[in-house]
């Protein structure tokens, strides 16, 4: 009974020091962006004054949004706008970041990550239960192409999907036709790569699961070469692979960074790319701050699931 | 499919094709630095050329990759873009050993507080995305094939101290480090000779493998416009001025990306191959 106890207060400190050390990051990764915002060149007051701006007219301004007040004060306002959702103004369009990021750009970056999420779930495990444990030239195929659509760069990916299914063989329009339709080429350039990368490491993960003695006897059971591969093999290979969940999901949003310039997409990657051309500084660190939160936010979960999936990590934990 | 037993002990592992993939590669590897080297030997026409006259002409014996929207010979153009791609990937790489292996060895071997502060900076950094990190620094330093250098560099230094402060803390807990202790070597001698001629083990491996990574940041920054600028040849910004031309003339686009495609891959090949050696080695 009081093992019992002891191990759940274990595992509640250990829940709370996951917890604690990613709100940790979190709030180093908003005091370094707070920082840059005030270190690099270029300001606020120049990019909403334009180059008449006399110097009443930049003090007002520099009252108005409160800029002439201490540093200290500065940035504890920061921290609490930023807890309600607002993340300052773009030094070039003059509107606030929450305006501009949030709504129809943040919208449309989520549904084509969202689309390349599911090609990746449903691609990586068929490709890895299917090829696990050959050794024949059709698997050596595969593993070439894996490599290949990892080692690719996306918008070339993406340009060669355009080339042949828009202008050859014509199945696939990129600007005209439904939002599905529209949604289909771009993402399955976000996601290739990625199913590249972690079809290798499931697959590494089904094929020791089927080495281990417990496969023997699974076997022996009677279970079907099926059922061993998707029941056993894919649990086993699990772990690995949620490990690797904060990468996919980082790899997922530079992906549409570049992917949504390539197809002439909305969203938070063309928001980025202008505002990295314009230097509105603003922007891009709200941009970067989003992903590293997402991040930071999928790697947390994952911390906490994975003790779920592979008891023996438990253990380990203590 | 089914009618292939599943439990069996595994035929004799890929004994057959392990050396084919890392020699592909490394011809590969040779033939790219070549071009890297002295792209005129491989090409010897000029990349700016530009003849109106051949413009969008398909590949042909004269001409083996066509020709882009200018005319210009795209086989000399990727051959020529060699040069900056490898350049920036590998300056870039270099830049990242530079910043990432001495802040690696100072956490590996710091106290208690040196070591978590400098492991929550890789963790800070590592939370971001590199190329949105590299991004960030680019709307900071402006455009140009220097800052991407420097901001892809910067970008990639935490994979490197990690790495190196995993491998220190190994080595330094290990017995011939403690016998060098006890005879009362100095510091700095332990440090140079004992620890960090055994840490960097791992570098060779990452360094292979982070060109790669260097390599395709590149392409991507210079795709979207802010790496090297036209007309110089360089495969990221070569597809950029192709691509309005795709449905016309492919080959201008797919050409320099099977550049990129076939190098990076190449670097994952060698570098897989030297950590199977490297980890066998380690293990045995």
């Amino acid at each position: 009974m009081t093992g019992l106890a002891t191990r759940r207060a274990v595992g509640s400190r250990r829940v709370l020091a996951t917890v604690g050390s990613a709100v940790l990051l979190a709030w180093a990764a908003v005091t370094v962006a707070f920082l840059a915002l005030h270190l690099a060149p270029g300001d606020v007051i120049t990019a909403a004054s334009g180059d008449g701006g006399d110097a009443s007219q930049r003090a007002r301004i520099a009252h108005e949004w409160g800029l002439d007040r201490p540093l200290i004060v500065q940035y504890g306002h920061y921290l609490l706008d930023l807890l309600h959702g607002d993340l300052g103004y773009s030094f070039v369009q003059g509107d606030r970041v929450s305006h501009i990021l949030f709504g129809d750009q943040l919208w449309s970056t989520v549904t084509l990550a969202g689309t390349a999420l599911v090609v990746v779930v449903v691609v990586t495990p068929v490709l890895a239960v299917l090829t696990a444990g050959h050794r024949g030239p059709l698997a050596g195929l595969v593993s070439g192409l894996e490599l290949s659509a990892a080692s690719a760069p996306t918008f070339w990916i993406g340009l060669v999907l355009i080339w042949v299914f828009a202008f050859t063989l014509r199945v696939l329009p990129v600007t005209s036709g439904t939002e599905l339709q529209r949604l289909v080429l771009p993402g399955i350039t976000v996601a290739l790569p990625i199913a590249g990368v972690l079809s290798q490491v499931v697959r590494g993960g089904v094929e020791r699961a089927l080495e281990q003695p417990f496969a023997v006897t699974a076997r022996a059971r009677g279970v079907g070469p099926v059922r061993l591969r998707v029941v056993h093999g894919l649990r086993h290979a699990l772990v690995p692979a949620t490990t690797l969940a904060g990468w996919a999901i980082s790899s997922l949003l530079t992906g549409t960074v570049v992917v949504e310039e390539v197809f002439g997409r909305a969203g938070l990657g063309t928001v980025t790319v202008d505002a990295v051309t314009a230097k509105d500084l603003p922007v891009v660190l709200a941009v970067a701050l989003l992903a590293a939160a997402v991040y930071l936010g999928v790697n947390l979960v994952v911390d906490l699931v994975v003790p779920l999936i592979d008891p023996r990590l438990k253990e380990g934990a203590r | 499919m089914s009618a292939v037993p599943l439990v069996h002990s595994r035929p004799s592992p890929r004994t057959r094709r392990l050396p084919l993939a890392p020699a592909v590669a490394g011809l590969v590897l040779a033939a790219v630095t070549l071009a890297a080297l002295s792209p005129s030997v491989v090409a010897p026409g000029d990349p700016l050329h530009i003849d109106l006259v051949q413009m969008h002409a398909h590949p042909s014996l004269r001409h083996p990759f066509g020709c882009d929207q200018l005319g210009r010979d795209v086989w000399t153009r990727v051959v020529h873009g060699t040069r900056q791609s490898l350049a920036i990937g590998a300056a870039a790489t270099a830049l990242a050993v530079v910043i990432g292996v001495p802040l690696g060895l100072l956490a590996g071997l710091g106290n208690r507080v040196a070591d978590t502060l400098l492991s929550r900076v890789f963790d800070l950094m590592g939370a971001f995305p590199e190329i949105l990190l590299a991004l960030v620094l680019i709307a900071i330093t402006g455009r140009g094939t220097g800052n991407v250098v420097l901001a892809i560099g910067i970008a990639a230094a935490p994979r490197f101290a990690r790495v190196m402060r995993t491998d220190t803390r190994l080595v330094a807990r290990a017995d011939h480090v403690l016998a060098a202790r006890l005879l009362t070597r100095s510091r700095t001698r332990i440090v140079l000779r004992h620890i960090l001629s055994n840490a960097v083990g791992a570098l060779p491996v990452l360094v292979t493998l982070g060109l790669g990574t260097s390599i395709l940041g590149a392409a991507a920054l210079s795709f979207l416009g802010f790496g090297t600028q036209p007309p110089t040849p360089e495969w990221g910004s070569m597809l950029a001025e192709s691509r309005d031309d795709l449905r016309i003339a492919w080959w201008a686009v797919f050409f320099p990306g099977v550049a990129v495609t076939a190098t990076v891959v190449a670097t994952t090949v060698l570098g897989r191959t030297a950590q199977r050696r490297f980890e066998n080695r380690v293990s045995a």
